[in-house]
């Protein structure tokens, strides 16, 4: 692909996690019985008039502050005129001419590479119904109709498929942690048209733009995008040209495929939308707005370094989940040792969530039960086989680790007498390990070692236990 | 009572029924008969059903004998088939909506059934309110009671006609480009288009959403007044209503017999050729029965008057052809039998729209299109702009403006209907007005002489329905022309 070089850019639709729909209060995200959660509204009944939400004009603004967007203090709303039967009124409420978040940029990490892609704008508009083809007829769900949709276009910034997944994950993880969505790419709240072109390596000018629709899946678009953009260069090298067009993604066959023209050349004839004042805002409330925005993740990932001195990648898989990060905070406050704090989350926490299926939100271990834990260990109170028991009983039905242990009779054995009782015993019951070792072997002490844990029922400090065995030993 | 309870104005049957000398039932009963009996002559109702207003009748008699003593507990309105009445056919006079039952009510209507309203009959409109004679409705044109070989102006034609005819005390109509204030004065009866945002849009079914609004047509101003007071006001559903708070007018209506202290402006854009010389000798007359009253006529100017048609005719359709696009067989209403999606749509929309509606979709449809949407849309944008500067302008030198509402009295039915430039050219002194989003009134100013009525057209400003209001009534204090009948029409049943 060095002969070519790829420009993508990204129009990202995500639903916003409101309460209620775009312009009535039905609720919105209802996975109930199609077509129960509407209204002559959503239908687009004779006479019905839409009511904007404000909360999603929130959201968006929120999402346009965390990329940098300049806010428009007025937006308008437009119709976007096509007939199609998940569309009720056969035309879409959105936002053309004056859109809601103008300009902006998301920091991007691909393959050890940071940049910047450039954010056109973000509009705000209204969901269509789902509608599902079967044999012979097709079922319209209204339900879907009308959820609040925002659409962030980004500038054609991103040079390869790693560079498209890395924005949209970077995409991603913002608005979950700024509660803008859910994000949850099975349930189609955030799908995503891909516009790809290439140009000869060496020139300036974009080329042919060509338009993926509708994809879902972070995989599909890997793939679709690799396919395409190497389509799209293997036609020019063979002397082909290329036509401005719309295609869609096989997913089965891993190609993709022009669209009949009759299938998007559409004229959508947008004009202001009479039934909506437009969009006011004072800058009084946008500045509110960002008072209420999260630390974002990459702020956050490197605060994670700078204030607990966590490794980078630490710092990532933390930050990776809001939940997880802020877990990880509030027992690290608890807590005097962080990178203990983080080996446990990142390790067995993560590991037995991953094992139920559960969320950070299910985990019966407190943040302040884990720092305990460690402090528990770095006191050496108990040894790591043991804590790790502790941690199963905290995670399974919490409580405090101090008194499991001492409930389990978990604590270390540190008490010389004990252990040197323990190691006469383990020498006398293995003489001839014993005898290696006195003939030199080294790595026999650690089978002995093994042995007092084991009369010990792991209670004893394996340090004590191998002093004592050395000195036994007559080493 | 005398047998001739239809007779009873608005505010009249109110007055009768908080006296208990009749019942809404009997009222309501007379109602439902005279429509039975002239309705073959008219056709100015869609669909009344004895059971459904009787229920309503004696469900208000039910509560006035339990003590309640709501102002307009029991009387009787009439709606045009546009406005979404809950339970009731609501078809905006199109075969596409023929069959549809709406699931809820306007908020107009849930206003008015809050004040214990009793909705007798719907009556008809062009389709989906697009035309000036009710002649374009799927239902077949209405008569005008006046002249039955006449239309009665529209799209409200049926409202202005069961008024006109006694078929009910008022109805509610609505005013896109003249669809209240020209059949008013076509039938002789008092019409009033709120300002754009003081009455609710939601539950009307839209023909032009920046223009459209509701109002009544009743037979006295004082009246007229009344109904508007109950719609009018701030609607969480319909976000284009404003916040201001809707006084009580009454008082002021009631009491206006002159009109000293005002200024009216008299704009010369309005006395152009083209005005019939019997409604202007009318129109002149009305004014100087205004100045005999107290008021100062001033000339104003309208100076981009003569473009408001043009104008109207590209915005009004632009609008429609988004608004009437749901209309597509897929969840309500008629749809086509056919073979595939596209043929559905084409197939539902070419048998479900009349001719005239087909005209405004592609009219409007072309108007937005890309190359022609600069060209046209944002050009009438532009001038829509320049209208409501010539009012507010001409509002800094006069209370109100006084002019003609129509150019002409009533035509007869059929004679515009070849020639659609003709037919919307009769709304010139009427949508600048709706252009401007200003409130208008027109109340009856005599009779030309073929007995054809003509109506006074009373501008006021943007939410000044009060001011607008009180001078119509003072004229009316000092005029008959409001209480003049037609005799009942020929053709009716025995």
């Amino acid at each position: 692909m060095s002969d070519y070089i790829p420009s993508i850019g990204l129009e990202v639709h995500v639903q916003l996690k409101t309460r209620t729909k775009m312009f009535c209060a039905c609720p919105a995200h209802e996975e109930g019985e199609p077509n129960t959660t509407v209204c002559p509204v959503c239908i687009g009944l004779p006479g019905a008039l839409p009511v904007m939400n404000r909360e999603a004009i929130r959201k968006t603004v929120k999402v346009g502050l965390m990329i940098g967007s300049r806010i428009s203090l007025r937006s308008m709303f437009d119709r976007k005129n096509y007939f199609y039967p998940d569309m009720p009124k056969n035309y879409q409420i959105t936002q053309q001419a004056a859109p809601l978040c103008i300009g902006g940029a998301v920091e991007i990490e691909a393959g050890g590479q940071r940049k910047t892609i450039r954010v056109n704008h973000i509009h705000q508009e209204e969901d269509a119904a789902k509608i599902t083809h079967m044999e012979t007829t097709s079922e319209i769900d209204f339900n879907r109709a009308s959820t609040p949709l925002m659409e962030l276009v980004t500038e054609p910034d991103m040079s390869s498929p790693d560079e498209a997944i890395a924005f949209l994950t970077a995409l991603k993880e913002m608005l979950i942690y700024a509660g803008i969505s859910d994000c949850n790419l099975e349930l189609g709240h955030m799908r995503c048209d891909v516009n790809s072109s290439v140009r000869p390596s060496g020139t300036d000018k974009l080329g042919v733009k060509c338009e993926i629709k509708n994809m879902n899946t972070f995989k599909g678009i890997h793939r679709a995008l690799e396919y395409e953009l190497e389509r799209q260069a293997e036609t020019l090298r063979k002397g082909g040209t290329l036509v401005q067009e719309t295609r869609r993604w096989d997913d089965e066959a891993g190609i993709t495929l022009p669209m009949r023209s009759k299938e998007y050349a559409h004229d959508y004839r947008y004009f202001p939308e009479p039934d909506l004042p437009p969009v006011v805002l004072d800058a009084a409330t946008v500045e509110a707005w960002r008072a209420e925005l999260p630390e974002l993740p990459a702020v956050r990932r490197a605060r994670f370094v700078k204030d607990y001195g966590l490794p980078e990648y630490d710092a990532g898989v933390l930050t990776a989940d809001k939940a997880i990060s802020e877990y990880f905070e509030a027992a690290a406050k608890k807590s005097k040792n962080f990178k203990a704090v983080s080996n446990w989350v990142m390790g067995e926490l993560l590991r037995a969530l991953g094992e139920k299926g559960q969320g950070i939100a299910d985990a019966k271990i407190s943040p302040e039960a884990l720092a305990a834990l460690v402090a528990l260990v770095d006191a050496r109170t108990i040894n790591m086989p043991a804590a790790k028991d502790v941690f199963q009983v905290l995670f399974e039905n919490g409580g405090d680790p101090a008194a499991i242990v001492k409930e389990k009779g978990l604590a270390q054995v540190s008490d010389a007498g004990a252990i040197d009782g323990f190691a006469e015993q383990a020498i006398a019951a293995n003489e001839k390990v014993a005898a290696e070792y006195r003939g030199g072997k080294e790595a026999a002490l650690m089978f002995l070692v093994g042995q007092v844990m084991k009369l010990s029922r792991g209670k004893a400090n394996p340090q004590l236990a191998a002093d004592a065995l050395r000195r036994k030993l007559g080493k | 009572m005398s047998a001739d309870l239809h007779d009873l104005g608005f505010l009249e049957a109110a007055d009768a029924l908080a006296r208990k000398q009749v019942s809404s039932e009997e009222l309501t009963t007379a109602l439902l008969d005279r429509s039975e009996r002239l309705e073959p002559a008219l056709n100015s109702l869609t669909w009344f059903s004895r059971d459904a207003a009787l229920a309503g009748a004696r469900a208000a008699d039910a509560a006035r004998a339990g003590g309640d003593a709501r102002p307009l507990l029991g009387v009787p309105i009439a709606i045009k088939d546009l406005l979404n009445v809950k339970g009731q056919p609501c078809t905006a006079g199109s075969n596409i909506l023929k069959g549809y039952t709406a699931p809820y009510d306007a908020t107009v209507i849930a206003r008015l059934r809050a004040a214990g309203c009793v909705f007798v009959s719907r009556t008809n409109t062009d389709e989906f309110a697009m035309g000036g004679s009710t002649e374009t409705s799927a239902y077949g044109p209405t008569r005008n009671p006046w002249d039955t070989a006449r239309v009665p102006g529209g799209s409200s034609g049926g409202s202005a006609a069961a008024v006109a005819a006694r078929l009910a005390p008022a109805a509610l109509a609505s005013d896109t480009g003249g669809s209240i204030r020209q059949p008013a004065a076509f039938c002789g009866v008092t019409g009033f288009k709120p300002t754009y945002g003081r009455v609710s849009r939601y539950g009307c079914t839209a023909f032009a959403s920046s223009l459209d609004q509701v109002g009544p047509i009743a037979r006295s101003v004082e009246d007229a007044a009344a109904v508007y007071q109950v719609i009018a006001g701030l609607d969480p559903h319909d976000s284009t209503t404003s916040s201001r708070p809707v006084g009580d007018c009454l008082p002021e209506v009631r009491g206006a017999k002159d009109l000293k202290g005002l200024k009216l402006g008299l704009p010369k854009e309005y006395f152009v050729e083209g005005l019939d010389p019997e409604v202007e000798k009318l129109t002149r007359a009305a004014v100087e029965q205004c100045r005999a009253l107290g008021a100062e006529i001033v000339d104003v100017e309208l100076p981009h008057s003569k473009y408001g048609i043009a104008c109207y005719y590209i915005l009004a359709p632009a609008e429609a052809s988004a608004n009437l696009a749901r209309y597509d067989g897929v969840r309500y209403g008629f749809r086509a039998e056919s073979e595939d999606l596209l043929e559905m749509y084409e197939k539902t929309r070419a048998g479900g729209f009349g001719a005239e509606v087909k005209r405004r979709v592609i009219l409007g449809t072309y108007v937005l299109s890309s190359g022609f949407h600069d060209a046209y849309y944002l050009r009438a944008q532009k001038v829509r702009t320049l209208i409501r500067g010539d009012f507010e302008k001409a509002f800094s030198r006069c209370d109100a403006i006084l002019g003609p509402v129509t150019p002409t009295p009533a035509f007869r039915v059929g004679e515009k209907t070849a020639d659609p430039v003709q037919m919307y050219l009769g709304d010139i002194f009427t949508v600048n007005v709706n252009l401007a989003g200003i409130c208008g009134l027109s109340v009856p100013c005599g009779f030309s002489p073929d007995g054809l009525p003509a109506g006074l057209h009373v501008v006021g400003p943007a939410f000044r329905e009060e001011l607008a209001l009180r001078i119509g009534a003072a004229y009316q204090h000092a005029t008959e022309w409001h209480r003049k009948k037609p005799a009942d029409p020929k053709g009716g049943r025995p």
